[in-house]
């Protein structure tokens, strides 16, 4: 899961990291509001969940009161990569003398946390490792002890030379580990990390990704999910217990299993065909799920016939053909739908599936090329 | 010949009083697998399907001997079952259990690391040696005995994997899913190091999805320490970057851990790689063909050099030179100079 970056600097305020005063603001007039309390030079930054936020353009300085309602009002209602910008963070400009990055992410190789810091700040750090990899310092964490302070006191030393700038980035990097662990991150960063000509290191940005396994016990963050920055139909379906990306093609999937589901959407693209989502119904899949994943599929006009693939092994084949006999009768789907089930009751499945004129498959191959046959002929 | 499990397993069933612990423990049972107890807190001294429950693992291996066990317990509780197990003396854990807390995940591999003790898992649907034993969700159905061993990141796609190959009449030693989640106990090389070394697998399929690099550091393991052949999968070729694909471990971050690198390194390791799980059993039929025609040539090498692990290695490579040099010397002198090159 994906939080804000006032979300994110929040949390980092709380755990003692110095970011600058902000608020955030929904309107243009809000945003003034917060420029004209502030009374000094501030910056507007659009809350959306992707990169790359100020290359196009969601991130401005505003000299003025004047400066941020303009900048306001264009950012405010702004596509960024095909999402809507709802929130501007309104936060005080600081002078900035140097600017580096501090991440945490999980090293799956070594299997700890991994701390990274670079002094070329500011600019997005797999550029940097792969043109100036040895602008980049990486710490493989011992979890069991967590970071300590003459590690972190290296990691500081790898930015800074001044003893006072190392100090206060030595506090910051301990104390991102510990959020780190205290959310169940998958990721923290601070990019940049900036010196002050007093000679004070702040956060002028922050992320905080989590890991969604985490979630159950991290009930303050799961409050933070804005439901508004997310797709309403990956939100439909995590609300229904089913694992779901939306595509842009024209086959809609229903499979059992993430690893079959992509590699099923992997075979539609093989046989000439589009994917339309990612849709993995889970193991015990009762036939009120396949009927939700069906009008997930369903609301997508680009959907032009739908694929249902199941291997059963906990999952029972006549359970997900009730579900699709009870999708037929309710939404009455007017797009062309073929089956291959396959697996525990598969027998019964076919019988069950005889009633809507249903007939399963008889392998994958097959059911993909017929999907993509009768979404070329709609 | 099996890895992991085969007849004289011990299994105990941790979380067997629960709705997934007691249906799969029967049907372990039903396939042969020696289930010799069960363990949920609080309940010692009754049954599930027979089968004698005890409030800890301690006690399970204490009264029955237990050398393996499987996890079952929902994800908040299954982190501290896997220490309990590993405390518990047990040599082989397996966590079918999916949701596990990735920085959990850390500490628990820290901990175990230096234990006389394998983890596989989370979030897989555990392993079958067939005939012999199974531990986990895998249908005892789909699988039939011969020479091909089979490990996987994924489950459902395992099932579709081993199913065609059964369908067309190849057989196998032991299926084992690693786990598609980012922190796993036993990855791709340590499964792959088992079957090099396991007489009965002649030839290993690889499943692997988009993700970290794990695929990508087999693949090399593979060209330079399996004399076997290995043909491989790699799902997650339409994935979009930034989206977990339902798998905690399928995520293409950062513009690494995609599908066309990994297919990219199989095949510079010279693994065959399918483009659909249907296509699996051809490759494989072509790879030991290949690999009976080579062995063919060196036979009596073979004969003479069984008695260390690093001397059959040895000679099996020595052999292929000579089988490769008799049939076509002018390739031989290609790949080196490529190698070379590299």
């Amino acid at each position: 899961m994906k939080i804000h970056e006032y979300q994110a600097k929040e949390i980092f305020a709380n755990a003692g990291i110095p970011v600058p005063p902000g608020d955030i603001a929904e309107t243009v007039a809000d945003a003034v509001a917060l420029a004209e309390k502030y009374g000094r030079p501030v910056m507007v930054k659009s809350q959306v969940h992707v990169g790359g936020r100020g290359k196009a353009g969601g991130v401005k300085y505003a000299e003025n009161v004047e400066a941020a309602r303009v900048w306001a009002q264009k950012i405010i209602g702004m596509d960024i990569k095909g999402l809507t910008v709802k929130k501007v963070l309104i936060t005080e400009a600081v002078d900035i003398v140097t600017e580096s990055y501090v991440g945490i992410v999980i090293d799956r190789a070594s299997k700890r946390p991994v701390v990274m810091v670079s002094p070329a700040g500011g600019i997005d750090i797999e550029e940097v490792a792969a043109k100036t990899p040895e602008k980049i310092m990486k710490y493989a964490v011992d979890p069991t002890y967590g970071l300590r302070g003459f590690e972190a006191w290296k990691l500081g030393a790898f930015l800074y030379r001044d003893p006072k700038l190392i100090r206060q980035a030595a506090a910051i990097i301990q104390k991102l580990y510990e959020v780190y662990w205290d959310v169940d991150a998958s990721l923290v960063e601070i990019n940049p990390l900036i010196t002050t000509p007093d000679s004070k290191v702040i956060a002028i940005d922050a992320k905080i990704n989590i890991d969604d396994n985490g979630l159950f016990r991290q009930k303050d963050i799961s409050a933070m999910r804005d439901l508004d920055a997310e797709d309403p139909a990956e939100v439909e379906a995590r609300e229904a217990d089913l694992s779901f990306v939306n595509l842009t093609g024209s086959i809609g999937c229903i499979v059992n299993g993430a690893g079959l589901a992509m590699a099923t959407m992997d075979l539609v693209k093989y046989y000439g065909g589009e994917p339309a989502n990612f849709l993995d119904i889970g193991g015990s899949s009762n036939p009120q799920k396949v009927l939700t994943a069906m009008k997930i599929i369903l609301s997508d006009k680009n959907v032009r016939s739908i694929l249902i693939n199941i291997f059963g092994g906990i999952t029972r084949c006549d359970d997900v053909a009730n579900g699709i006999v009870m999708a037929y009768e309710e939404l009455k789907p007017e797009i062309p739908i073929v089956v291959r089930l396959t697996g525990t009751n598969e027998a019964q499945a076919r019988k069950i599936l005889k009633s809507v004129n249903l007939e399963s498959a008889d392998t994958l191959d097959n059911v993909v090329k017929q999907a993509i046959k009768l979404a070329d002929a709609v | 010949m099996s890895i992991l499990i085969n007849k004289s397993s011990k299994v105990v069933v941790q979380g067997i009083t629960g709705r997934d612990g007691s249906f799969h423990a029967e049907q372990m049972k039903k396939y042969g697998t020696n289930v010799v107890g069960g363990v949920t807190p609080g309940k010692g001294g009754s049954k599930v399907a027979g089968i004698p429950v005890f409030n800890s693992v301690e006690e399970a291996v204490k009264k029955t001997k237990a050398n393996t066990s499987v996890i079952y317990v929902p994800p908040a509780f299954a982190v501290d079952a896997i220490y309990e197990a590993a405390d518990a003396g047990i040599k082989l854990i397996v966590c079918i259990t999916e949701g596990l807390p990735a920085n959990d995940m850390m500490k628990v591999y820290d901990y175990i690391k230096d234990k006389d003790c394998r983890l596989i898992g989370p979030n897989c649907p555990g392993l079958i040696s067939v005939d012999q034993s199974k531990v986990g969700i895998m249908p005892g159905t789909i699988v039939k005995k011969g020479p091909v061993g089979v490990v996987s990141r994924s489950g459902t796609l395992t099932y579709e994997a081993i199913w065609a190959l059964t369908s067309a009449g190849i057989g196998q030693t032991t299926c084992i899913g690693i786990g598609g989640d980012q922190i796993i106990g036993t990855n791709f090389i340590d499964v792959l190091t088992m079957f090099e070394n396991d007489p009965a697998t002649k030839a290993v399929v690889m499943i692997g999805e988009i993700g970290g690099s794990d695929e990508e550091e087999a693949a090399k393991f593979v060209k330079n320490k399996m004399t076997k052949p290995v043909v491989g999968f790699i799902a997650g070729r339409t994935a979009p970057p930034g989206k977990r694909m339902g798998h905690a471990g399928a995520i293409i971050s950062g513009g690494s851990g995609t599908a066309e690198e990994k297919v990219a390194a199989l095949e510079k390791a010279g693994i065959p790689v399918a483009a659909s799980p249907t296509m699996l059993p051809d490759l494989i039929k072509e790879k030991m063909a290949e690999a009976r025609k080579k062995s063919k040539g060196s036979k009596k090498t073979k004969a003479a050099g069984k008695t260390t692990k690093s001397a059959k290695v040895k000679k099996t490579v020595k052999a292929k030179k000579t089988a490769k040099a008799k049939k076509a010397p002018k390739k031989t002198t290609k790949t080196k100079k490529t190698r070379a090159k590299k």
